[in-house]
């Protein structure tokens, strides 16, 4: 038998584990002199009390769940990826370039095309890793490392040499042209005299986000493909008596992680930004581990856990603009989040097994 | 010596692991200077007695005492302490070290290697000469052959001073003459006054070496006796718990058309070893083709090429077509679609994704099959029906195809493999060691069913290192050593002692067997040389 | 090129190869355990904030350098509890570190100092560069005398501790009791076990040493290379170490070469820029990436293979 009835171990444990590092950050704030209670307040005013601050919200959950789809993907398939970083800095090269050097006559051909161009930088900065990994062993979670430092200094000399404007100081590419620019949350769901989410990012690329956890969905648990990848993903030497060719499944899965990486540029270059900065990832790319990993690696869990970072990000900006609490705050609970989910599960796990095998044997 | 106390006594062991009681109440004593085996089926819970004794794991309940002493053995140093040592079933060997940096580990004399190591190479020099366990002390252990791996094992503890040594299923690993070596080593150390431990499931190796026997069975002990006041048919019916049928119930097979033809194939490994060196043979419908020999002389590579897993060189037909050997055409999608099913020799790694649902794992290898697909997707729902009727039709249990493979036994974790395969109706069907980890009662109803599918006039490739199974199912039998078959019997006209020569690397006609040609022959085969005979 | 600039650029190379150094023989004791070690960077990170801190506020440089060890220790504990005792994953963990020690030190900076996540400047409070005997003595002697003056002698006492330690490693690794376990635990651990070693205790020994070395190199990052902590000053120097580990294939000597070479491309990257070869240039962020580009392709085989120690990564369960 199982040792924990499968709701413990999808709801309980990352919901004890979130609780753990909440008590942690609160501690945190605590020692720095601020009132926990009246940063959390802070917090959900500014991030879920307005439609503003929701329009934040749901544009960092919509980087979120790309790379959190992107980390779990390659996860069902027992790799590592934490080029995430990368791989979406790329993303938005792909997306500049679409936007910058074709003239699109609408911003729907131009979404279609920038998407194209995300999905496919980014898939092309996983595949060179998952083809190391595939043919040669090396270590995906190294070679990914080494390709988010690689891929920063590829954008570093772009943007300051080649995208530059002329006369420009600051390393970032021309700004879009207003034909690319996607349809906000403001000018979709505004009326006459009734403004929504004012002055926000939010965009209908998370839609697109929403598109991706079903199409996610679908791949792992109901398509052949997925079969495949998680049958490599729990053995290999499995995969290869069934036929499944292990190197096939690693480049497939990485070139789906790299591409859903990507994808993450379509909605900060191009929705928000209108223009490729430097560092247009933001980070993203390694919440994609913490959001994967408290998701548990479903879609579903994916976009809740993205939802509640693009919470602790716009509450964060909050806190950090009206306390003494700096942006940094969210690292440290970003890393709670991985260390209490990823690495100390077994610190959880174990006390509630113990528990629910006790209560087993009462019962019988 | 009789009245001395003895070196070993167990009272009332009981361990558990989660749910599972691996060891119920279980006492033994063991007299010193005596080989005391222990026998028991797979997962019988002799291994987690041993690795109690040695203080591997933590016993639940009961007390050890060690030459009329109670001793706490909370740990390995404790259990090292007392005087006790052991080899287990897979060494415990660093690959990359030397023989003489393995044998000083945690053994060393003071901080620094230097003295430790120049000790320990008189100590292993002595210990070589005195018991034939003559090993190079510089050699990296991943050169050394299994024989002279286990001897280091053995040279572990003796260095250590062990008194008590334990050995688990020593000779699994090894070909009968090996095992002989091994055998004339425990006497010898018998004779020095040692205490040893023979953990088996061989019931020859019981009667030929020890001198009292303990019987296990499901997590219990239920008798032990002097060896030379029982016998093997009393034995095997102490371990099963009933008269056990050691021999299969089927009619003579008839033969038909050839339908796998195998010539001149070659494996290399990843490593560059050539695993198999030019075999050949055929398979007929209707009829088992036995191959035996000692683990790891080509066996599983001739069954992983079959069934689309390693690359080789040669010629392969079946059924007349040519099949092929490398790349993609060559996979097993290749193979299943050509009519060869294949029961792997690891369920557990191979035939079933252990964390996948019964369901899952019925169409694995088979889960591109139109009959699964419903547009773009898999058809969740007809796998599932398909499940629940294999699992009724093969009695696995319990038949709840929602649960994950890992919570089924190793017996019917084997049928939902067999199921899966034996009813696509295969023309060709690789078993590899169908019976390990398997409780008896499904042993005979995997045997019965593949002899079954052999009389629908199926072809049957078998590979199994216990020869009991392989002298009651198979119809011939091929022998292979080092890569090559040494020759064809059949069961009718051959016995376990000429297979057990052919086993080694001879040939010889019967009665002239010659054993210091063997010993020489398996010698040379260890360093690497090509043997003289065979 | 004459060789005062040669000196001046090896000079260069030898006080930014030192904390690479640091880092990546910590990551040797800490991988041929058997702990992969992704959390260098966040050890020396938190090390360079905290040695800068403390020394600042004590005027202590030696507690100062007290603080960044042990601050590092802390996150190796954490790293040992999670990979360990509670055999959680080795690279998620590291992972966590890394951004545990990127997020506190900016917020205690901010909170201790209020400078914007960094320390004010130590003044005079660091690491002074020692003078070799006969140093001024040996100046004017041709090729030599600047050799020893600018190269050999001049840098801080940790350079000298860090150039130590690669014997001291080696000899540890090679010819201790303590060294045979370690290779071996991290080769097959139940090898260990069974001759009677506690695993987990050799294992936490490792990580401890680990995180005195990264201790070391983040103290010097902050009170000798630099004047005081500025946010993210590690820069990926923990990530370049790692690099330049596998470079090294987990061995002393080569762990030598290997970050001096790194710290080599890193001195002429900040000293020349874009370097122009006769018309074509090769632009700093090549250089930059150069360290990563060549582990990359170490790491594809195409220079001799890589191979890391075998139980590497695997938290260790006794098998049933």
């Amino acid at each position: 038998m199982d040792r924990m009835p499968a709701w413990a171990d999808v709801v309980l444990i990352p919901l004890i584990s979130l609780i753990l590092a909440a008590i942690l950050s609160a501690l945190a704030i605590l020692a720095i002199g601020e009132s926990p209670a009246e940063a959390f307040y802070l917090m959900v005013d500014g991030a879920l009390m307005r439609s503003s601050g929701w329009g934040y919200t749901l544009y960092y959950a919509t980087n979120f769940i790309f790379t959190g789809l992107a980390v779990s993907v390659a996860f069902h398939a027992k790799l590592f990826n934490i080029g995430g970083e990368g791989q979406a800095a790329l993303g938005g090269l792909g997306v500049a370039l679409a936007c910058l050097y074709i003239p699109w006559p609408h911003w729907s051909l131009a979404l279609l095309g920038s998407a194209v161009g995300a999905a496919a930088f980014g898939a092309l900065w996983a595949l060179i890793p998952a083809y190391l990994q595939a043919k040669r062993g090396s270590h995906i979670v190294i070679t990914t490392i080494m390709f988010n430092f690689i891929a920063a200094a590829l954008l570093n000399y772009l943007l300051v040499n080649v995208l530059r404007p002329v006369g420009a100081m600051e390393p970032a590419s021309a700004s879009f042209a207003a034909a690319t620019h996607l349809p906000t949350f403001q000018s979709m769901f505004s009326s006459e005299g009734n403004t929504l989410f004012r002055g926000s990012p939010a965009n209908i690329t998370f839609f697109i986000a929403l598109i991706a956890c079903v199409f996610v969905w679908l791949l792992i648990w109901r398509s052949k493909l997925g079969y495949e990848i998680r049958s490599q993903g729990y053995s290999e030497s499995g995969a290869k008596y069934a036929g499944i060719s292990p190197s096939r499944i690693i480049i497939i899965a990485m070139l789906i992680s790299g591409a859903l990486s990507g994808m993450m540029g379509v909605n900060a270059t191009q929705g928000a930004a209108g223009r490729l900065i430097l560092n247009s990832a933001e980070g993203a790319g390694f919440i994609g581990i913490a959001v994967a990993l408290m998701g548990r690696n479903h879609p579903f869990g994916v976009l809740l856990a993205s939802l509640l970072f693009g919470f602790l990000y716009q509450g964060g900006a909050e806190l950090a603009m009206w306390t003494s609490i700096p942006r940094e705050l969210i690292i440290v609970i970003q890393a709670l989040v991985i260390l209490f989910t990823g690495a100390l599960d077994n610190m959880v796990r174990w006390p509630l097994e113990a528990l629910f095998a006790r209560l087993r044997k009462k019962e019988a | 010596m009789t009245d001395s106390a003895p070196a070993i006594e167990l009272k009332g062991i009981s361990k558990a692991f989660g749910p599972v009681q691996a060891n119920k109440d279980i006492s033994i004593r063991v007299m010193p200077g005596t080989i005391h085996g222990i026998i028991g089926e797979n997962g019988a819970g002799k291994s987690t007695l041993m690795s109690i004794l040695y203080g591997f794991y933590k016993a639940d309940a009961g007390e050890i005492w060690i030459n009329g002493k109670k001793t706490a053995i909370t740990d390995s140093q404790s259990a090292i302490a007392a005087g006790i040592g052991m080899v287990f079933q897979h060494f415990k060997l660093v690959e990359n070290f030397s023989v003489v940096e393995n044998v000083i580990l945690g053994a060393e004399d003071g901080a620094f290697l230097r003295p430790s190591i120049a000790k320990a190479r008189k100590s292993l020099k002595k210990l070589a000469d005195e018991y034939e366990l003559s090993v190079d002390p510089d050699a990296l252990i991943e050169h050394l052959s299994v024989g002279h791996q286990q001897r280091v094992e053995i040279l572990k503890a003796l260095y250590r001073e062990a008194d008590i040594l334990i050995l688990d299923e020593p000779t699994g690993v090894l070909t009968p003459a090996e095992a002989d070596h091994l055998f004339r080593i425990l006497d010898n150390l018998r004779k020095e006054g040692k205490t040893i431990i023979l953990i088996t499931h061989k019931l020859r190796e019981i009667m030929e070496i020890t001198d009292t026997v303990s019987v296990m069975r499901r997590s219990e002990m239920t008798a032990t006796v002097k060896t030379s006041e029982t016998s093997p048919e009393h034995l095997a019916e102490l371990m099963v718990g009933r008269k056990v049928l050691l021999r299969v119930d089927k009619v003579p097979a008839t033969p038909g058309e050839t339908v796998l033809s195998v010539k001149d194939l070659r494996v290399i490994d990843d490593k560059g070893v050539e695993r198999v060196k030019g075999i050949s043979f055929d398979i007929r419908a209707g009829e088992i083709l036995g191959i035996a020999g000692v683990a790891g002389n080509g066996q599983s590579e001739v069954m992983n090429v079959l069934g689309g897993i390693m690359d080789a060189t040669g010629t392969i037909t079946m059924n007349g077509k040519p099949v092929p050997l490398s790349g993609k055409a060559a996979d097993g999608q290749s193979r299943r679609a050509i009519g060869i099913a294949h029961v792997p020799e690891d369920r557990q790694r191979e035939g079933l994704i252990m964390e996948f649902t019964a369901w899952e794992n019925t169409v694995f290898g088979y889960h591109l099959d139109p009959q699964w697909q419903s547009g773009p997707l898999m058809n969740n729902a007809a796998i599932q029906k398909e499940a629940a009727g294999k699992m009724q039709r093969f009695d696995v249990r319990p038949p709840d195809p929602n649960l994950k493979a890992k919570n089924f036994s190793g017996g019917n974790q084997q049928k939902v493999v067999l199921a899966r395969e034996i009813e696509r109706n295969p023309d060709l069907l690789l078993v590899g060691q169908p019976t390990r980890g398997v409780d008896i009662g499904a042993i005979e109803f995997i045997h019965q069913e593949i002899v079954r599918l052999r009389d629908q006039g199926k072809a049957i490739l078998l590979v199994s290192v216990e020869l009991d199974e392989i002298m009651s199912l198979s119809d011939r039998i091929a022998v292979m050593f080092d890569g090559k078959v040494m020759g064809f019997r059949e069961p009718a006209t051959t016995d376990e002692r000429e297979l057990g020569l052919m086993m080694a690397g001879i040939s010889g006609e019967p009665g002239t067997e010659d054993w210091k040609a063997v010993d020489e022959n398996l010698t040379a085969l260890e360093h690497g040389e090509t043997p003289t005979h065979g | 090129m004459d060789l005062n600039t040669i000196l001046q650029v090896l000079d260069s190379t030898v006080r930014l190869g030192t904390p690479l150094l640091l880092m990546c023989l910590a990551g040797l004791f800490s991988e041929r355990a058997g702990i992969v070690d992704i959390g260098l960077e966040g050890k020396a990170l938190v090390a360079a904030f905290f040695s800068a801190a403390i020394a600042y506020s004590t005027g202590s440089l030696m507690l100062g350098l007290l603080a960044g060890i042990l601050s590092s220790l802390v996150l190796s504990l954490i790293h040992g509890v999670a990979s360990i005792t509670f055999r959680g994953n080795q690279l998620i963990s590291g992972v966590a570190l890394n951004f545990l020690a990127s997020g506190l030190t900016v917020l205690i900076a901010q909170d201790w100092f209020g400078q914007g996540g960094r320390t004010p400047s130590l003044g005079d409070v660091r690491f002074h560069e020692l003078t070799l005997p006969f140093a001024e003595a040996l100046r004017p002697v041709p090729v030599i005398g600047p050799i020893y003056y600018d190269l050999i002698s001049g840098h801080s006492i940790l350079v000298y501790v860090a150039f130590l330690c690669v014997p001291v490693t080696w000899w540890v690794l090679y010819r201790t009791r303590f060294g045979l376990r370690l290779r071996a635990v991290g080769e097959n651990p139940a090898a260990v076990d069974t001759a009677g070693i506690s695993v987990v205790r050799l294992r936490f020994s490792a990580i401890i040493i680990a995180g005195v070395l990264c201790g070391l190199a983040g103290s010097y990052l902050a009170t000798a290379l630099q004047a005081g902590f500025v946010k993210e000053m590690t820069a990926g120097r923990g990530y370049i170490a790692l690099a330049a580990l596998i470079f090294a294939k987990w061995r002393p000597w080569y762990a030598l070469s290997a970050t001096m070479l790194f710290g080599l491309l890193q001195a002429v990257a900040l000293r020349y820029q874009n370097i122009d070869l006769g018309g074509f240039i090769i632009p700093v962020q090549f250089m930059n990436a150069l360290p990563y580009i060549l582990t990359i392709v170490i790491l594809a085989g195409f220079v001799g293979a890589a191979n890391p120690p075998r139980a590497g990564g695997d938290p260790y369960v006794k098998e049933r």
